[in-house]
């Protein structure tokens, strides 16, 4: 069984234009009917709805126990989205299908359309990009967060926008400290500090109707939290703090599995990575070894 | 023999020679005051672009309102939130005023707008300033730098609100302490009152008592910045040692102040009540309430401090006795935010892309169907209600009228005294008319006449009253079996109305 099921969902990852609710097995002798696929098409497309809760949809739920249980409807299921450009984070009750974008999917979400001055500004693209970084931090701030699947992060707009501030005054505190000169030169833009960036761009503003300012580090963070809660990655529960939320079972697969290792992915790319082994990154090292690390996030309380 | 010494000490001294005589130390202190002077800019700037002002405003002193208007910003800022805007504004209004009396209330407010408006530089994405400066680097380039700034800051309240705070570049700038330790700063600026007062010079002792009070808000500010740190990540934050010293350092120093303050405050209070000159009895009261003010600033910092204590221990109990699991995941902080923070921004902006990229998730694209759309830009806009909802009638009910005279006799007292102006006469005379028309009525002419001895003239000038009622005092005694006193003369003064309307119409 397993075998034919591999080569089926081989074959269907292979094609080029997948139509998998149309197409029929190419040769396969096990019952996998056109309903099947009309099936495994209706999960994935559950999938697409972030904000489903499978247990609200009895269809959706009888649904997920079938791919649990039927390792064929599985493959089907895997295979449909695959075909569609979707990664398949997990399947379970408590997350639902959750399916992600993958790259250059049509479903992916495109920085131009998703802030219109971060096409054209690179301290505005890098702004809203760290706000989603810093939005995920402080949903998992420590490692065991992240793995713990129990675990359900909240977070407020304001601190977070705290948070990465302080992270900022730190850095500026110990550029102080070391006598540096860190304002940058006027003609390379680009060499401009992260934590500089955000630092000068103000927290808040007023404007004529009582909105948040779009262009301000909390309207930053507050576009992030409110996209992200549309993305069923988030729920808002509360107005204090400019906003709380807690996050999602599929906010924390997608922090784990696809953005985490993409971003430390980039960042070996820049040969700038502290080296870890993924468990005691907050423990501070001994004196005088990688003060890098202590500085910013040094533990007080260790083993 | 020394030649082949030399060369083998060449390299040093080759890599020591080129640099230019300016070094980066010299040039560090240069930057700094650089930078100083560029705080000031915004102020000057202000009174450079206010010719720029549509309407002529030259007559406003913008630095002056600026600096007035974070001196107001800094007094305002509590410790948890900040100043609120309309509160500057109307407390800058009567400076703003006093430049231009004769201007409309409204061109006063504006320029007040206008000015605070600036210090936070509302056109700007950042709402900062930037100046520009070069400085010698360590290899002896001359690089030109920027240098951004605030000086009013805007910053989220609670319920949403925007309030301001100044940053510490104002205060600098303000105080015109710069770049000076705030606890040394403040402890001199005690010790220059002490020494003030009991010299009894008061006049710089209050401008000591203010620049003492300016340091407490400094010092405030810094610990709230820490406290605030702890609240939110127990770990960004040394609890071992630096955490635990420096709130040990501000309790000491708050007890310390609040001894040295209340001391202060008897001496103080000791020359307001024994001052001769009424100048003096005033400063001393002002400084009073300038000292006590920092007093409750004192004690606000000291509640926050000992909150501090217990505020770590439940974070610490949530954070690290959480049930450990089998594995660790991926370290955001320490290993993808720690790093990417001090990165050149081209650099970090790759990270962040990447990690915006693969963690917003998925959208489904929409597709619009022509006919839907055609239907959507068809239909008119729905009307707004503008008006809200109806007003309930208010039920209305009846006081009883319990004035002491009636409406008749208010009448008949006013026809009493609507005298010539040419004709005064005296109170008694008055009064014995009155006790013939009414019995009461005698009580409502003196009070009258009483009331028009002091005749509020400027009041009546400025509504155009053409007469006035007034009453002068020639020493005469009243011989009247109801009242005592002086037996004043009533008359009646007519006002200059046309000079005035035309002085208003000049004025405005």
């Amino acid at each position: 069984m397993s075998e034919t099921h591999a080569e089926y969902a081989d074959g269907w990852s292979e094609q080029e234009p997948p139509h998998p609710q149309t197409g029929p097995a190419p040769s396969s002798s096990s019952a996998v009917t056109p309903a099947d696929a009309a099936d495994a098409a209706r999960l994935v497309s559950f999938g697409l709805q972030p904000k489903l809760l499978p247990a609200r949809d009895a269809e959706y739920t009888e649904l997920l126990r079938r791919y649990r249980e039927d390792p064929a409807f599985a493959r089907l299921a895997d295979a449909v989205a695959t075909g569609l450009g979707l990664v398949v984070l997990e399947v379970s009750p408590r997350a639902g299908m959750a399916v992600t974008a993958g790259e250059d999917s049509v479903f992916a979400v495109r920085m131009g359309d998703y802030a219109r001055r971060a096409s054209t500004d690179s301290a505005d693209r890098f702004l809203h990009g760290l706000a989603h970084l810093a939005v995920a931090t402080m949903a998992f701030p420590r490692p065991e967060d992240l793995a713990d699947d129990a675990y359900i992060g909240r977070l407020t707009v304001n601190g977070v926008d705290a948070f990465v501030r302080q992270a900022c005054l730190r850095l500026e505190q110990r550029a102080e400290e070391q006598g540096e000169n860190t304002d940058p030169a006027s003609d390379a833009p680009g060499l401009e500090a992260g934590w500089r960036i955000y630092a000068r761009r103000s927290a808040t503003g007023a404007t004529k109707d009582a909105r948040r300012l779009a262009g301000s580090t909390t309207g930053i963070v507050g576009k992030a939290a409110a996209f992200l809660t549309d993305s069923g990655f988030l729920q808002r529960t509360g107005d204090e703090g400019g906003g709380s939320y807690r996050t999602t079972a599929r906010y924390q697969l997608q922090v784990r599995d696809m953005a985490g290792s993409a971003a430390m992915a980039e960042l070996l790319e820049l040969g700038v990575v502290p080296v870890s082994d993924g468990t005691a990154t907050l423990v501070p090292p001994p004196e005088g070894d990688d003060l890098e690390l202590a500085a910013d996030a040094g533990l007080p309380f260790h083993a | 023999m020394t030649s082949p010494a030399s060369t083998d000490l060449a390299p040093p001294q080759l890599s020591a020679a080129p640099r230019p005589a300016q070094g980066p130390a010299a040039d560090e202190g240069l930057a700094r005051r650089l930078r100083a002077l560029a705080c000031t800019a915004p102020l000057h700037d202000l009174d450079a672009r206010k010719a720029n002002l549509a309407g002529e405003y030259t007559v406003y002193a913008m630095a002056e309102v600026a600096l007035s208007a974070i001196d107001l910003v800094t007094l305002n800022m509590d410790f948890d939130t900040g100043a609120d805007h309309e509160q500057i504004v109307a407390r800058l209004l009567p400076r703003v005023a006093a430049q231009a009396p004769s201007r409309p209330a409204a061109e006063h407010e504006r320029v007040a707008r206008w000015v605070l408006e600036n210090l936070i530089n509302v056109g700007s994405v950042d709402r900062g300033f930037r100046a520009v400066y070069g400085t010698f680097g360590t290899d002896g380039v001359y690089v030109r730098r920027d240098y951004d700034f605030k000086l009013i800051e805007e910053v989220p309240g609670y319920g949403g609100g925007v309030y301001l705070r100044t940053t510490d570049e104002a205060v600098n700038v303000l105080v015109g302490a710069l770049d000076t330790d705030v606890t040394s700063a403040q402890i001199a600026a005690e010790v220059k009152l002490e020494v003030l007062i009991s010299r009894g010079r008061l006049a710089d002792a209050q401008l000591a008592a203010e620049q003492a009070r300016y340091r407490t808000v400094q010092y405030a500010e810094t610990l709230r910045k820490t406290l605030e740190a702890t609240r939110r990540n127990v770990r960004a934050v040394d609890w071992l040692q630096a955490v635990p010293d420096m709130i040990d350092e501000a309790l000491d120093h708050v007890a310390d102040r609040y001894r040295h303050e209340n001391a202060i405050l008897t001496n103080i209070r000791k020359a307001r009540d024994e001052a001769e000159d009424h100048e003096h009895k005033r400063r001393a009261a002002e400084l009073v309430d300038i000292v006590k003010d920092c007093i409750r600033r004192h004690t606000q910092l000291q509640s926050r401090l000992l909150e501090a204590g217990p505020l770590f221990r439940a974070e610490q109990d949530r954070q690290a006795f959480a049930a450990p699991t089998a594995y660790t995941g991926l370290d955001l902080y320490g290993q993808l935010v720690a790093p990417i923070l001090p990165l050149p921004v081209e650099q970090a902006g790759k990270v962040t892309d990447a990690f915006f990229a693969h963690g917003t998730g998925l959208r489904t694209p929409a597709s619009v169907r022509l006919g839907d759309l055609v239907d959507l830009l068809l239909t008119p806009p729905v009307e707004r209600e503008h008006l809200g909802a109806e007003m309930p009638e208010p039920d209305l009910i009846a006081t009883p009228d319990d004035s002491r005279f009636s409406e008749e006799q208010l009448a008949s007292a006013m026809r009493l005294l609507d005298l010539e102006h040419d004709a005064p006469r005296r109170l008694s005379g008055l009064l014995a008319e009155a006790r013939l028309l009414d019995g009461d009525l005698p009580y409502l002419v003196a009070l009258l006449a009483v009331h028009a001895a002091s005749p509020p003239v400027g009041t009546a000038y400025r509504q155009g009253e053409e007469r006035l009622l007034f009453a002068v005092d020639d020493g005469t005694p009243l011989d009247d079996p109801e009242f005592g006193g002086a037996d004043l003369i009533v008359g009646t003064a007519l006002l200059d109305a046309v000079g005035m309307a035309a002085d208003r119409s000049e004025s405005t």
